[in-house]
């Protein structure tokens, strides 16, 4: 199977401080990846290291080619959307604007237009609320509108961190229904990290698990499911 | 925006006739404090840096101006522009290694370029004539047109600000505006966009800074005299004042905020010949109470009121509400600026 991005070696820094330890890991082409990890195992920051946030060494290469130490503007016109930790939401400007910063570095206007009304078929409450400030959104709606700010860019590849923090059971439900049909109806390939192991392996395909910045586990989420290991730490059955 | 635009303008080019000369002068000050803090407003309010060294920017616009009229006999609309494109430039090369610094941190080092500015102008006396000032000839009325030399300051003035308004407000209103305000509400998630937030932040301290020093070049042939003491410490922080009475992040903020550091310290004065700062600061903390979001801010939430109340009396579409709003909580970011939570 071909691996739309593959880390090797990868290492991140934070200062001198090195917080991912050499890691080896691939994200198939259309497939859902999911890297679970506790607090601080390093899963924002890897996204970060992806997204050419911060210092990295190693290598990332993206549909072949070497992207890292290139600057997020540059990964981004790549088509590698980042919805970050805690949504990241622009509270002062509205839903719309918000929505049109996830195209920013797009500039054919009659594409984002468009985009903007498929985005809003798939989370009409944006539509709704589309000319008021996103600071008032609630924190589902605000999650809705980091996923969609990320469809905005009509990536390749959507990074998703922690979508699931502070939302319902219900409502990850929901969100991660969402994720799946946006991967399989729009041909988007999703790296998702996360803490909630039992929705995440639902949806993934493949996953990884990430302790202290190091990967010590990894197959198809089918399989992880079913080991103990992770059975007794991460899921609690 | 449109409406209160033709409005100002409106008004503002009737208003000369009803207006005694020192009056015309004063609002002459009134639009040139408004651009330059229309400058500040656009890196406060929307951008979420701070600045306590715009008084910098405002004295190398006059200087600029006051050097290349009187020295070089070059045209003061040349001189105008000249002024505004070195302060674009100045402000973005500050801008580039300044912008390191966060909050307080950049608002003491753009006030150690207020400090400085008095000392340096009287430094290089060979040109701009050290404490003795540059002495500029007011520009001449053109085409004969009937009217006073004050009052051709008086609608050059409005014209640039008017101009200036405008463009603010495209700016501001499209691709990079956004890029902009977003930096402010959450820098991390703007760079995950793709917003190059160092360049932006570089790139609209040097655009305020244009803003500040256009100000002050205008500033420069209203007065027809420049020197060095009048560009202390002192007025940056006026600026600061300006800007935040009026509305930080707001557009039409500047002109209430122009009228306010105008006014007030004259009024002050009339009040109390002894104390006149004890009262401009009376005033000051007044404002801050009653409109803690400023002028701009106040007549906003009042128009969302209104909006609100007529749509509740005739149900009217629900978007119209939400608009109005959205239109208000928009701006209530002033405040997060300042760190106080909402
Ligand atoms: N800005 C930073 N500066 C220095 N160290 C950091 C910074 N951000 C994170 N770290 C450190 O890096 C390590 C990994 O942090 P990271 O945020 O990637 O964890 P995480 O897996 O995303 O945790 P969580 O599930 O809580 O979000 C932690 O030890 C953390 O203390
Ligand atoms: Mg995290």
């Amino acid at each position: 199977m071909a691996a739309l991005l593959e880390a090797s070696n990868l290492e991140a820094y934070y200062g001198w401080s090195k917080v991912l330890h050499g890691l080896r890991f691939a994200v198939e082409k259309d497939k859902v990846t999911v890297v679970l990890g506790a607090n601080g195992a390093g899963k924002t920051t890897l996204l970060r290291a992806i997204s050419g946030m911060i210092r990295t060494g190693g290598e990332i290469r993206f549909a072949g080619e070497r992207i890292d130490g290139q600057a997020p503007e540059d990964i981004v016109r790549r088509g590698i959307a980042h919805v970050p930790e805690g949504r990241g939401t622009f509270i002062n400007l509205t839903v719309e604007e918000n929505l049109r910063l996830g195209a920013y570095v797009r500039k054919d206007k009659t594409g984002i237009r468009e985009d903007l009304d498929r985005v809003f078929h798939f989370f009409p409450v944006l539509k709704e609320k589309s000319r008021n400030p996103a600071g008032v959104l609630s924190g589902g709606e605000q999650q809705m509108l980091a996923l969609a700010r990320g469809l905005m860019l009509r990536p390749r590849l959507l990074l998703l961190d922690e979508p699931s923090l502070g939302l319902a059971p219900v409502l990850v439900m929901e969100l991660f229904r969402i994720v799946r049909a946006i991967n399989e109806s729009e041909g988007v390939t999703v790296l998702l990290v996360e803490q909630d192991a039992v929705a995440a392996l639902e949806l993934a395909h493949q996953a990884y698990l990430l302790e202290t910045g190091s990967i010590v586990t990894s197959g198809p989420a089918a399989e992880l499911r079913e080991n103990d290991s992770i059975r007794r730490s991460y899921l609690g059955y | 925006m449109r409406l209160g635009l033709l409005l100002v303008a409106g008004v503002g080019y009737l208003l000369p006739a009803a207006l005694s000369s020192y009056q015309t002068f004063e609002f002459t000050q009134v639009f040139i404090y408004a651009v330059a803090l229309l400058g500040l407003n656009i890196l406060i309010g929307y951008n979420g840096q701070f600045s306590l060294g715009h008084g910098a920017f405002y004295a190398i616009g006059a200087y600029t101006t006051a050097i290349m009229t009187t020295r070089w006999d070059i045209p003061y609309g040349w001189a105008i522009i000249a002024a505004g494109a070195l302060s674009l430039v100045v402000g973005f090369l500050f801008g580039l290694p300044a912008l390191r610094f966060e909050g307080l941190y950049l608002a003491l080092a753009t006030f150690a370029l207020a400090l400085a500015t008095p000392q340096v102008l009287k430094y290089f006396d060979t040109w701009t004539g050290g404490s003795q000032g540059i002495v500029l000839d007011k520009p001449s009325v053109p085409l004969g047109l009937p009217i006073s030399a004050d009052q051709y300051l008086y609608y050059l003035s409005l014209t640039v600000l008017v101009i200036l308004l405008l463009l603010a407000h495209n700016l501001l209103r499209g691709r990079a505006g956004r890029a902009i305000t977003a930096i402010r509400d959450n820098p991390i998630a703007a760079e995950a966009m793709g917003v190059n937030a160092a360049l932006y932040k570089s790139l609209t301290f040097g655009v305020s800074a244009m803003y500040t020093g256009i100000a002050g070049a205008l500033g420069a042939l209203a007065v027809a005299f420049v020197a060095p003491d009048t560009f202390s410490a002192f007025l940056s922080i006026n600026f600061l004042v300006g800007s935040v009475v009026g509305g930080v992040a707001s557009i039409s903020g500047a002109i209430f905020g122009g009228a306010f550091i105008e006014f007030v310290p004259t009024y002050a004065q009339e009040i109390s010949r002894a104390a006149p700062w004890a009262i401009f600061g009376l005033t000051l903390i007044i404002f801050m109470y009653v409109m803690p979001t400023g002028v701009a801010g106040l007549i906003r939430r009042v128009a969302a009121a209104l909006a609100r109340s007529m749509a509740s009396e005739q149900p009217a579409p629900d978007s119209q509400t939400a608009a109005a709003e959205a239109a208000e909580g928009n701006r209530g970011s002033a405040r997060a600026v300042l760190g106080k939570p909402d």
